[in-house]
C-alpha cells in the first residue's frame, strides 16, 4: 500500500515578477515502510517534494495523496489534521522549540494527538530510550549537541505513530561522526517500527544508507533505483 | 492548554527585559487610570459634598419666583415667615438643620478698597453653621441678636488686613431698589475648605440682616441638612409647604452634575489614549516575538498545531504580559490612590470665587472603578494580541520554515 503517491505534480514559486518552476511534472509513489532517499543536487526539487508530500505545502498542478486521500486542494487547518497524526518531520536545523526541554518536544505532538498524560510519558520516555537520550529528557536544546538535537528530533517525528517520517538534509548541520549515528538511528528505527522514512540529500554518505534513491534534477525524476544492499550490506 | 501556558511563559522569559517593560508599560498605564479616574471621583464627591454643607444644603425651600442667581430681594421672591416652616421641618423631620437664610449683594470698603460679597443673613444658632465655626481662625462666631456684628473669611481678612474688632463699612441692596450702608464690626474670622467661599461670602445675623435690606420677616430660601442624604425624597414629600417649591441637592448642584457628566465623557477619551498607548507597545512586544520565532511557529504548524493553538500562544503572553502589568498597576497605582486619597493634591481657587469646591482634592477610588480600569487594561491587552496572534497564525508552514533557514 502506498503511504504516499504524487501525481504529475508542478510547483511554481512566484517572487515578484518571477516565476520558479520547483518541479515540472513528477509522478512518483512510496510504499509502506520503504527506507527511500531523494537525491540530486540544489534546486532539483528535493525539499519541495518533501513538503508537498508532508502537506506543507499545495502543488501548483496535479495531484498528492497521503495514504490514498487526495490532499492537494485542502484547507490549511485540514492539512494540519493530516500532518498531526499522519506525518513526522526532521528538518536540516535542529527545529526544536528552544524553551522547551527534549521531554517536552517530544510530547507536544502526542498533547496535539491528545494523548492522556501516563501514556504521553511511557511513550515520550521510550521514544528518548531508543534515541540514546533517556539520560537528556529535561535538557532544553541549547544543553544539546546537534547530534542529540536531531535525535530529539527523530524521537518527535516518531512520536504520534506516523505512516511516515520526511526528514529534510537531516544531516546537513551534523559531522561524520553524528550524521552517521542519526542515520543508523533512522534506519534502524525503519525496520523496526516499520514507519516509512523518506529523505532529501545531496551527501553521498547519507545517500548510501537509502534501500530506493530516487534522482531529482531540475524539478523532475532522472532515474529511481532501488539498492540491493545499503552500506552495512542489510 | 497547560502546554500553551508553559510555551507562552517561557515565550516571555525568554526575552525578560523586554517583558518587564511591557509590563512596566502596562502597569504604568493602569496607574494612571486609576489615579485620575480616583481623582475624577474624589473632586466630584468632594465637591458634592463641600457645596452641600457649605452652602446648597440637601434640600431648599424657595419662593417659586426664587432665583438663585438674581439675589432678589423683592419680596414675591422671597419666603414670608420663614422661621416657622423651618421650626415645623425641624420638630418633625429626620433633618440635622432647617433654617431660614437671606441673601443679598453687597460691597465691603475700606479706604480706597472695596469689594463686591454676597452678604448672608443666617441664625447663628442653628448647627447647619457647624462647618464655620469650627473653621474659626480669630474671633467669635456671632450671635442671633448681634446688630453689628458681621463674619469675613480668611481671604477677606488677609486682603483688607482685618483682624477682630475692626470695622469695614458694608454697602446692601434693599428691597425697594436703594442701597444702604453701615459700618459693621468684625466680629469672628473663618476659613472653610473653600477659599473661593471664603473670599465671596460675608455673614450677619439674620434679624440684622432683614433690617438693612428692608427685606422684614422675610427669607430667602430655607436651608435643610439631612442626617442620611439617602432620604431626600422621602423628606421632600413630607414637607409641608404650599405655594413654596421645594428643591434638592441634585437639582441645586445640577453644574457638578453636569460636570461630573462631561468628566466622565472626557475622562473615557482620555483613558483610550493611555489604553491605546498601553496597547500599542503590547502589540509591538508580540510582533518582534512573531518575526523572532518564525522558524518555531513553521516547525509547530509543521506538527500539526491548528492556527488557533498558535493563536492561543500569543493570546497568553498577553494575558501573562497584562497580570505582571495590573500587578505593578496596583502596587504602583495603590501608593499612588493611597497618597492623594490621604493627603489629596491641592488645586488652590483657580481664582475663582464664590464657587464651594474644594482647594484641596482627595482622591477616592470606588471597588467597582479599580474593578472597571483593572478588567478595561486586560482587555485591552488581549485585543492588543489580535493582529500579532493572526500573523503568527496565517503563517503558512512552508513559508515560515523556508525564511528561517
Amino acid at each position: 500500500m502506498k503511504v504516499t503517491n504524487v501525481e504529475n505534480v508542478t510547483r511554481v514559486y512566484k517572487i515578484g515578477e518571477v516565476e520558479t518552476q520547483a518541479l515540472r511534472g513528477v509522478t512518483m509513489g512510496i510504499e509502506a515502510g520503504e527506507f527511500t532517499a531523494l537525491v540530486g543536487p540544489s534546486g532539483s526539487g528535493k525539499t519541495t517534494l518533501l513538503q508537498l508530500m508532508g502537506c506543507l505545502d499545495q502543488p501548483t498542478s496535479g495531484k498528492v495523496f497521503v495514504n490514498g486521500k487526495d490532499v492537494s486542494t485542502l484547507k490549511r487547518s485540514e492539512r494540519a489534521d493530516v500532518r498531526r497524526g499522519t506525518i513526522g518531520f526532521i528538518f536540516q536545523f535542529f527545529a526544536l522549540i528552544p524553551t522547551l526541554t527534549a521531554y517536552e518536544n517530544v510530547e507536544m505532538p502526542l498533547l496535539l494527538n491528545g494523548l492522556k498524560s501516563d501514556e504521553r510519558k511511557t511513550r515520550v520516555m521510550e521514544l528518548l530510550q531508543a534515541v540514546g537520550l533517556s539520560e537528556r529528557a529535561h535538557h532544553k536544546p541549547d544543553q544539546l549537541s546537534g547530534g542529540e538535537q536531531q535525535r530529539v528530533a527523530i524521537a518527535r517525528a516518531l512520536a504520534p505513530k506516523p505512516t511516515m517520517i520526511l526528514a529534510d538534509e537531516p544531516t546537513a548541520n551534523l559531522d561524520t561522526t553524528n550524521g552517521e549515528q542519526v542515520m543508523e538511528i533512522m534506519s534502524k528505527l525503519n525496520k523496526e517500527t516499520g514507519v516509512t522514512f523518506i529523505f532529501a540529500s545531496h551527501d553521498p554518505r547519507v545517500i548510501k544508507y537509502g534501500r530506493r534513491v530516487v534522482q531529482l534534477q531540475d524539478g523532475l525524476i532522472v532515474q529511481d533505483t532501488i539498492a540491493k544492499t545499503n552500506k552495512k550490506g542489510k | 492548554m497547560k502546554q500553551l501556558f508553559k510555551m507562552a511563559f517561557r515565550d516571555i522569559l525568554r526575552h525578560k527585559r523586554r517583558s518587564i517593560f511591557s509590563a512596566v508599560a502596562m502597569g504604568l498605564g493602569l496607574t494612571l487610570l486609576l489615579m485620575f479616574t480616583s481623582f475624577i471621583e474624589g473632586e466630584m464627591r468632594g465637591s458634592m459634598a463641600t457645596s452641600i454643607k457649605l452652602d446648597t444644603g440637601h434640600i431648599q425651600i424657595q419662593a417659586q419666583n426664587y432665583d438663585k442667581n438674581k439675589n432678589s430681594l423683592l419680596w414675591q421672591d422671597l419666603i414670608p415667615n420663614p422661621g416657622q416652616i423651618a421650626d415645623q421641618v425641624s420638630s418633625t423631620l429626620p433633618v440635622i438643620a432647617a433654617t431660614p437664610k437671606l441673601f443679598a449683594s453687597g460691597v465691603i470698603t475700606l479706604g480706597n478698597a472695596s469689594s463686591g460679597v454676597r452678604v448672608v443673613g443666617i441664625d447663628p444658632s442653628s448647627p447647619a453653621y457647624e462647618p464655620y465655626k469650627t473653621g474659626l481662625v480669630a474671633g467669635e462666631f456671632l450671635q442671633r441678636d448681634d446688630n453689628s456684628g458681621i463674619l469675613i473669611g480668611k481671604p477677606l481678612a488677609n486682603q483688607y488686613k482685618l483682624k477682630p474688632g475692626d470695622s469695614i463699612n458694608l454697602l446692601v441692596n434693599t428691597a425697594n431698589g436703594d442701597v444702604d450702608q453701615q459700618q459693621f464690626t468684625v466680629r469672628g474670622i473663618y476659613s472653610t475648605e473653600s477659599s473661593s467661599l471664603d473670599k465671596a461670602v460675608v455673614f450677619l445675623a439674620l434679624p440684622k440682616a432683614q433690617a438693612i435690606t428692608q427685606a422684614g420677616d422675610h427669607a430667602s430660601i430655607i436651608f435643610i441638612l439631612l442626617k442620611d442624604q439617602n432620604q431626600t425624597d422621602a423628606v421632600i414629600n413630607a414637607i409641608q409647604a404650599k405655594g413654596l417649591k421645594i428643591v434638592s441637592w441634585k437639582v441645586l448642584n445640577s453644574f457638578i452634575m453636569d460636570f461630573q457628566q462631561y468628566a466622565d465623557s472626557f475622562m473615557s477619551l482620555f483613558y483610550l489614549i493611555i489604553l491605546a498607548i498601553t496597547a500599542t507597545v503590547i502589540i509591538n512586544t508580540l510582533i518582534m516575538a512573531v518575526y523572532e520565532r518564525t522558524r518555531e511557529i513553521g516547525i509547530l504548524s509543521a506538527i500539526g498545531m491548528r492556527s488557533r493553538s498558535i493563536m492561543g500562544v500569543f493570546f497568553i503572553e498577553s494575558a501573562i504580559i497584562a497580570v505582571g502589568g495590573i500587578i505593578i498597576g496596583w502596587i504602583l497605582g495603590g501608593m499612588v490612590v493611597a497618597y492623594l486619597t490621604k493627603f489629596g493634591f491641592y488645586i488652590g481657587n483657580f481664582g475663582l470665587t464664590g464657587f464651594t469646591t474644594s482647594d484641596t482634592i482627595h482622591a477616592y477610588l470606588t471597588v467597582a472603578k479599580g474593578i472597571s480600569m483593572t478588567t478595561l487594561t486586560f482587555i485591552v491587552a488581549l485585543l492588543a494580541a489580535i493582529y500579532p496572534a493572526w500573523l503568527a497564525a496565517r503563517m503558512e508552514p512552508v513559508e515560515a520554515l523556508r525564511s528561517a533557514q
